[in-house]
């Protein structure tokens, strides 16, 4: 019993070690994501950032079990619990999808099913994963919509996805995600799609609901202030690296790596204009490196200012970082 | 009369009491209602000649579609636009309008022709305009691309061969190839990627500088509204409920609206939006419109009086700082 209560405390939710991502394009295997590994602990909220193409998105699918050719598992390990996931058969995955790890996606109105009533596919949840009967499923998808703040659920849960707007349906795959209790909630870019005053409300009701369960949040978003907001911790990822991993106020605050340093300053802040007078922002010169076409030693040296002879030949191992973190630089600062 | 008011206000754009309607549903009768909806509704607006104004607003506010109107590609059901002195007639002033008012677009990816290379995409316009002289046209290609940071032999590649940034440089080089006095940008950077939106805002607040430009900034990120702006106004359901110099605005916001917009922005750094009050509920729809001021529904301050009377015209509340609200007097 004892062994057992230790073991939950000191195993992380989720662990990604080593995570590698192969795209295979024209008979070549190019790692998309290299590298990678982070772990979430029981309720506990976790940022990845970076920009598209990153391998932010992809990693969250991994992690689903969702990924499709060409893209495939190269090598690493995902564990859920200190269970190896990455190469469970697609019956065994499909049991953890939905009641372990949930996910809400970017566009509400393409992840819901538009020809099937919403409180049908709330239902369908309890019925997959909890053998509710579909009467007492019914029931239980009024509450998941009252539990999201959707206005006369009795009545909503009648209704087609194309019946909402963006942010109720947006409430509405929160519902679904959320309706099994799941350990583990991906949000990939969970606002992008919606208006300015909705997403604050959206993530406001995400970051609430989490807390009230428990729930984990890995969060997957390109807006650094979002993410910041939400999660205790961030991982930024450049060209399929976690190149810095940190508690989201010291990284917000003190960015060491040259591209989170970058990417701090190159954000349009409300008050700087007014605090310091100046219009112009920090640039990071130059484009993400494709895929395919990664520059040699430190993928970021092309667009970095502090580049020496030394970053253009050896590619930087992670420095772990006094207070918790680590960054991938040669010469972080 | 209208020749004198023009010479007291040397400004490059005046709108006066604009306004869009779109007719929707059947004409005929017993086949449904008709009903009016109220895109633009009663917009005035100026801007004078180098300043940049920026436009803030959520979706179907009426943002996209006051700058259809003032580009001419959509008639006006009511009001007047002055352009550079003369007012505008989309229908007969195609040649004049596309000269003085040119438009950069969100998607650089779909904005561009992907079947033209660039120098056809630069050419096109002057051709279309009168300048014939090849050597002229090389020359005005040539500039244009240095001046948005293109090397001008990349003139001869499609779009396909550029990053978003790029194209997006390409697509400014369109809009300022006909040297323009009014550029209007619609969501300029919200494409693009984090790392390049600053070097298109870079871009542009030199342009602007360089050129004497005037920018009609569209945007729903306050954050680059409050870099480029020199005065902003903020629409809600397609009226302007708030205007002024842009520090009054960021710094002492005083519609209810301006202060959820500015307390939505996800920066847990900021100290001060902590304090301003979010709002609840969505934009109504616009054909659909509530009774009384149109932001009662959602707004947290709203007393009876807003939800029996329209929203008051817009009034002074600061330093050319003017808000459409009931309690603006009371709540700055």
């Amino acid at each position: 019993m004892m062994a057992t209560v230790t073991a939950t405390t000191t195993t992380p939710l989720l662990a990604v070690e080593s995570l590698r991502l192969d795209i295979v394009a024209g008979g070549a295997a190019h790692a998309a994501v290299d590298g990678v590994s982070f772990e979430i602990a029981r309720g506990e909220t976790f940022g990845l950032v970076g920009e598209s193409g990153c391998g932010k998105s992809i990693t969250a699918l991994a992690v689903m079990g969702l990924l499709k050719p060409p893209l495939g598992v190269g090598g690493g390990r995902i564990k859920l619990e200190g269970r190896e996931i990455q190469s469970l058969p697609a019956s065994e995955i499909r049991k953890l999808r939905g009641k372990r790890i949930s996910m809400i996606f970017q566009e509400p109105m393409t992840a819901l099913n538009p020809l099937s009533p919403v409180g049908r596919q709330i239902s369908e949840m309890f019925v997959l994963h909890e053998g509710a009967t579909w009467r007492e499923a019914e029931r239980r998808a009024v509450e998941a919509l009252a539990s999201v703040r959707v206005p006369a659920p009795e009545r909503r849960v009648k209704d087609y996805p194309h019946q909402l707007s963006g942010g109720m349906r947006q409430r509405v795959m929160i519902a679904i995600a959320l309706a099994c209790r799941p350990d583990l909630l991906i949000a990939d870019e969970p606002t992008t799609a919606l208006d300015v005053t909705v997403q604050a409300e959206i993530i406001d009701l995400m970051r609430d609901l989490c807390a009230e369960r428990g729930t984990a949040i890995l969060m997957i978003s390109h807006d650094l202030g979002l993410v910041a907001n939400i999660c205790a911790r961030v991982g930024v990822m450049y060209a399929g690296r976690i190149v810095e991993m940190r508690a989201a106020d010291a990284l917000f605050r003190g960015p060491r790596h040259p591209y989170t340093q970058g990417l701090v300053g190159s954000l349009p802040r409300l008050g700087t204009r007014a605090a310091n007078g100046q219009r112009k922002l920090q640039e990071i010169t130059g484009v993400v490196p494709a895929i395919a076409d990664l520059p040699p030693g430190c993928r970021f040296h092309p667009r970095c200012g502090r580049t020496t002879d030394h970053c253009k030949s050896a590619d930087p191992a992670t420095t772990a970082l006094e207070g918790g973190g680590l960054v991938r630089c040669h010469h972080h600062g | 009369m209208a020749e004198a008011a023009t010479l007291d206000t040397p400004a490059l754009l005046d709108v006066r009491d604009l306004a869009v309607h779109f007719e929707l549903g059947s004409a005929l009768p017993f086949f449904g209602d008709r009903k009016t909806l109220r895109a633009v509704d009663g917009v005035d607006l100026t801007l004078a000649p180098g300043e940049c104004l920026g436009l803030v607003g959520e979706s179907g506010c009426g943002k996209s579609t006051l700058a259809m109107a003032i580009l001419g590609l959509l008639s006006p059901t009511r009001g007047r636009i002055t352009l550079d002195g003369r007012a505008v007639n989309p229908a007969t002033d195609r040649g004049h309008l596309a000269r003085t008012v040119q438009m950069v677009f969100q998607d650089p990816y779909a904005s561009l022709n992907p079947r033209q290379t660039v120098r056809r995409t630069l050419a096109d316009p002057l051709r279309i305009h009168g300048i014939t002289n090849a050597g002229e046209i090389a020359d005005r290609v040539a500039d244009i691309m240095a001046r948005v940071g293109l090397r001008p032999e990349q003139a001869d590649r499609y779009p396909h061969e550029f990053s978003g940034g790029q194209r997006q440089r390409i697509g400014i080089a369109r809009a300022l190839i006909l040297r323009p006095k009014l550029v209007i940008c619609d969501e300029p950077v919200s494409a693009l990627d984090v790392s390049i939106r600053a070097q298109i805002i870079n871009l542009l607040l030199e342009l602007k500088d360089s050129l004497g430009l005037a920018d009609l900034m569209i945007s729903h990120d306050l954050g680059v509204v409050e870099h480029m702006s020199d005065r902003v106004a903020v629409m809600y359901l397609g009226r302007i409920v708030e205007t002024g110099p842009w520090r009054e605005i960021f710094e002492r916001p005083s519609h209810p609206y301006t202060r959820a917009l500015i307390a939505a922005i996800p920066d847990p750094f900021l100290p001060e939006t902590a304090q301003l009050k979010r709002v609840g509920g969505e934009i109504p729809s616009p054909l659909d419109l509530p009774t009384g001021c149109v932001f009662h529904p959602r707004c947290p301050l709203a007393i009876e009086k807003c939800r029996s009377h329209p929203s008051p015209s817009l009034q002074i509340v600061g330093d050319g700082h003017l808000a459409s609200c009931w309690r603006a007097g009371e709540t700055t």
